[in-house]
């Protein structure tokens, strides 16, 4: 089966690029940029998902990292995407929940970027609120407490530039700018944001070694008598570290913000939450969707000894009576270890995603 | 594989052989399809009920379901003359997804005639292999590899004593640990008696009984075993001798 698959990927390849060799000098076209697949992603997992009507291209692309760099899509144009998903912060930022144009703050801490071409469900954000990545590039441009810009604004802006109309006519074959070619754009530079180059991914594939203690971390994380971190956070061949679903991990007995419940209006996913991938938290404190833990400590002793019991809480808590898991001092000591190991810092020095 | 090869070879012959035929009895063949349906007892238990239903299982414990999800592989149909079809690959479902509920194989062309049906409760010891699929992976249905790798064959997670204090239970099936770094395999042929008569194109019907993993032979006591069951030997042997009970023929339709 995993061979099969690689062969069609192998074919596909092949194919493209055979196609862009074609002399078409008649009708332009953008030249198409096939996702760079980790070689541990392409061995272990299906492929990602890419929309039919927004191929990646290199244009499309590269209007893309312009755009989400870009202050104009601001109302008082102050802040850009890249304000709040910073590259060296493996695109988020380091605060517990992000502050808009206005001063205002949100009431959720921005998420990393990396990978998400490969949340096979396509429910992106906290709450699963977004269908797509070119829908969630939509919200935050109005959204009062971020950009707090208007899109008509914000493409007339563009449209008057000396430089976008045509950056868009490359991308797009026409150099009328829309909010959704907008969003297209964004959405193709965001799937090119690919971390898979820990230094427990060079372990993986037999390139790297582990220390005892990273060893012993990752034992932590797979024992389900111990931390059983895996149901949810993935493991050597769900190299996403996420599951890329919703849960109610036992934050709290009552919920300020309903989360997932708020989306689907069923008192059921109450208090649910998306399961964060474990890659790169070297560079992504604060933790949990408000920011409420500074340090992986605190995290890690969360799920030791401070879950709380409430009406959704996921039956994968499974000591929520004595309070967690209840890990020894070494094996905390440990998983956290291994947790850093999932840290890329090659993701965060990547030249493609710098401004 | 070897399996399925050996199905491709019979093929040609069955359409030789009718070739050959000059007179009417020529034999009828039939597309199969599989449609499972999930009960506890006799509530039926979907995507839209699954987490809102209350049920009590064999033991008293009253019970709220969180997730279940399951495997499995190795489909095949014997005939009543002894002849075994067998159907590629293998079929996970998640009752919370009702689009993974059937299963039409790629390669489903059978003589009509009176069957019995046959699966593997999981995968077998020489399909269990650990990261080789790619979409169960994605799906995080790995087994650790300290308990022996390859896949879970269930996870079934809920609450029980619901009625009074409610505590987790993580019902989850797969390899067996006898011991620090040996394994025994843990998968169950499932071999449900009743005869399956296809006459044309048919979609047979399979029930799971839920309950019945809590019921035959061993009856659960979740207060006791409820949670880690992964590394708990006795507990996964006794899952693979109840798992036994849990599956039925519901009819076909055709």
């Amino acid at each position: 089966m995993k061979n099969r698959i690689i062969y069609l990927l192998l074919i596909i390849f092949v194919w493209s690029c055979s196609k862009e060799n074609a002399s078409d000098t008649e009708t332009y076209e953008p030249t198409p940029l096939p996702l760079s697949i980790p070689q541990i992603f392409l061995e272990n997992i299906i492929p990602p998902v890419i929309p039919n009507n927004n191929p990646q291209t290199v244009e499309g692309v590269a209007l893309g990292k312009k755009l989400f760099f870009d202050t104009k899509l601001s109302g008082d144009q102050t802040m850009a995407c890249a304000s709040c998903h910073a590259p060296q912060n493996a695109f988020t930022d380091n605060i517990p929940t992000s502050i808009g144009i206005d001063g205002d703050f949100g009431n959720r801490n921005s998420m990393p970027i990396y990978n998400l071409a490969w949340n096979y469900g396509e429910r992106f954000t906290w709450d699963g609120k977004e269908l797509s990545l070119e829908r969630q590039a939509l919200e935050p441009v109005e959204n009062p407490v971020e950009m707090h810009s208007d899109w008509d604004d914000v493409i007339d802006r563009l449209q008057s530039d000396a430089e976008y109309p045509e950056l868009f006519r490359l991308a797009f074959k026409t150099n009328t700018i829309t909010k959704e070619l907008t969003a297209k754009a964004i959405a193709q530079f965001e799937r090119t944001l690919i971390s898979a180059n820990s230094k427990f991914d060079n372990y993986s594939l037999g390139q790297a070694t582990v220390t005892p203690q990273e060893q012993n971390g990752f034992n932590v994380f797979m024992d389900e008598e111990r931390g059983d971190c895996f149901h949810c956070h993935g493991n050597t061949n769900n190299p996403l570290w996420t599951d890329n679903i919703f849960h109610n991990n036992g934050l709290d007995t009552t919920f300020a913000d309903l989360g997932l419940g708020g989306v689907t209006g069923d008192s059921n996913d109450n208090g649910k939450f998306k399961s964060p991938s474990l890659r790169n938290l070297a560079y992504t404190a604060p933790y949990m969707h408000d920011g409420r833990f500074e340090t992986l400590e605190e995290v890690i002793e969360f799920y030791s000894s401070g879950l709380q019991q409430s009406s959704t809480i996921d039956p994968l808590m499974k000591k929520v009576d004595e309070g967690g898991v209840n890990l020894s001092m070494q094996d905390k000591a440990d998983l956290k270890a291994f947790l850093l190991a999932l840290s890329d810092p090659t993701f965060l020095a990547n030249p493609d995603f710098q401004e | 594989m070897k399996i399925f090869l050996a199905l491709l070879v019979c093929i040609p012959l069955v359409f030789t052989s009718c070739g050959e035929d000059n007179d009417d009895n020529l034999v009828a063949s039939a597309n199969v399809s599989f449609k499972f349906s999930h009960k506890w007892d006799n509530t039926t238990i979907n995507s839209s009920n699954l987490t809102t239903e209350t049920v009590t299982n064999a033991n008293g414990e009253v019970i709220s379901m969180t997730r279940i999800r399951y495997l499995i592989s190795g489909l095949q149909l014997v005939n009543s003359d002894g002849t075994t079809y067998s159907f590629d690959g293998y079929k996970f479902t998640d009752l919370e997804d009702e689009t993974t509920y059937n299963f039409t194989p790629e390669i489903n062309n059978i003589p009509t005639g009176i069957y019995t049906l046959k699966f593997i409760w999981g995968f077998s010891e020489e399909d269990n292999i650990d990261g080789e699929y790619l979409d169960l992976n994605s799906a995080s249905w790995n087994w650790p590899t300290m308990l022996g790798g390859g896949y879970h064959f269930l996870q079934f997670d809920g609450m029980y004593n619901v009625d009074t204090i409610p505590s987790p239970f993580n019902y989850h099936n797969g390899t067996a640990r006898v011991s620090m770094g040996v394994f025994e395999q843990n998968y169950a042929s499932i071999e449900p008696e009743t005869p399956i008569n296809i006459t044309s194109n048919a979609i047979i019907n399979i029930n799971m009984n839920i309950a019945e993993f809590f019921k035959t032979p061993n009856t659960w006591d979740l207060n006791v075993l409820n949670t880690p069951l992964m590394p708990n030997y006795d507990a996964q042997k006794m899952m693979q001798e109840n798992v036994l009970s849990v599956f039925s023929i519901d009819g076909v339709t055709q």
